[in-house]
């Protein structure tokens, strides 16, 4: 019964962040102008990062969250330095 | 004790990361966590940051309560703006300009994060020549509101603790 | 999945609860990426889910591990943390950044640099 509860849940979760990944994907490639896609491929880190823990779960395995640990603190970091170059890019144009 | 441990709140949050990254609490995870929060908030002052002097520390459990109620409430109304089938026509954005009071650098951050962690609204930039700040405001029905929002709700709060 | 069915169904039953409610934050801040008009409306929309969307996925999971191994498995709180950190951190980057790249193109969508400060750094 729980096996079945849980097991549904995140196969809808996953679903779900799929389909999120997608909406980010989109604006990545779209997206008019480059800020929106720094933007679009932080929200990507994040879902990503709620997907990797939803793994954990369905697998039972604690792995996962240091992976998850892992794209948080880079998400982190290639969206701070996108955003400098956001900055810097055209002042040296 | 000054010399070897310039930021005791820094080093205890290092010493508690590593016994929660490890997942043990053995003497040796002691240990090795200790010699990392020496060394960590010894890297620290050899930056030279100003060090916070927190005031009135019984306050911060109902700021932190108020802030998680804050963000259940505003996701829940900035879920049902973008859920909202034809609402963006009607909706206003916008910038709002508030001048600060508050002038501690710590008290500036931790408004500027508490600002942009809630959905809704993002701070954009702070001018230190007169103290005013840049807020984007997802809903904007009235700009005096969301200035007596942050000056009351806010500000005060982090003034009596900051400063 | 093999231990999952090892799990009682009071806690079964939260833990599906929060997963679903945290992956539908996400969708639902992804979404707002796609839908809302100008990019100062959108940067709003990921907050949805690095606030309560990953805070609810973390606490099933926590909620799931320490009902399993009957012990409490706090690693989740580090991910909270860093999230609560970073995330106001780089949005705060990227609305400066997209700021001041509408401002060296004049859009009239801004505000402009307030007459007494000095001019932007870098």
């Amino acid at each position: 019964m729980s096996a079945a509860i849980i097991g549904s849940a995140v196969l809808i979760a996953q679903i779900m962040l799929v389909a999120a990944m997608g909406c980010a994907t989109y604006r990545i490639l779209r997206g008019p102008r480059a800020q929106d896609r720094v933007l679009a491929l932080d929200t990507m880190y994040v879902n990503a990062a709620i997907l990797l823990v939803v793994f954990g779960i369905r697998s039972g395995s604690i792995y996962y969250f240091e992976a998850a640990l892992l794209i948080t603190l880079l998400g982190f970091v290639a969206t701070a330095a996108a955003s400098k170059f956001l900055m810097r890019g055209e002042v040296i144009e | 004790m000054r010399r070897w441990l310039p930021y005791p709140l820094v080093a205890l949050s290092l010493l508690v990361l590593w016994l929660l990254l490890t997942g043990s609490t053995s003497p040796g995870a002691f240990l090795l966590g200790g010699v990392l929060a020496v060394a960590g908030s010894g890297a620290l002052a050899a930056l030279t940051m100003p060090a916070a002097h927190l005031r009135r520390l019984a306050t911060i459990p109902a700021l932190l309560l108020d802030i998680l109620v804050e963000i259940v409430r505003s996701n829940n109304a900035v879920a049902r703006i973008i859920l909202s089938p034809g609402g963006t026509s009607t909706r206003r954005s916008g910038f709002v300009r508030i001048s600060l009071d508050m002038r501690s650098p710590h008290g500036l951050a931790a408004l500027a994060c508490i600002l942009t962690a809630t959905p809704g609204t993002v701070w954009v930039e702070y001018d230190s020549s007169d103290g005013t700040m840049l807020l984007h405001v997802l809903d904007l029905i009235d700009d005096e509101a969301w200035v007596r929002i942050v000056k009351d709700r806010w500000e005060r709060r982090l003034m009596d603790i900051f400063e | 999945m093999n231990q999952a069915a090892d799990l009682p169904l009071w806690a079964a039953l939260p833990v599906a609860a929060l997963v679903l409610l945290g992956a539908g934050l996400a969708l639902v801040g992804s979404i707002g990426l796609l839908k809302l008009r100008s990019f100062y409306d959108r940067i709003h929309a990921p907050t949805l889910g690095t606030t309560l969307g990953i805070g609810c996925v973390l606490l099933a999971s926590m909620l799931f591990f320490s009902v399993l191994q009957t012990r409490f498995v706090l690693h989740e709180i580090l991910i909270t943390a860093f999230m609560v950190v970073t995330t106001p951190v780089t949005l705060m980057l990227l609305a400066r950044a997209a700021l001041y790249r509408d401002r060296q193109e004049g859009s009239a969508e801004v505000p402009p640099v307030p007459p007494a400060a000095p001019p932007v750094k870098e």
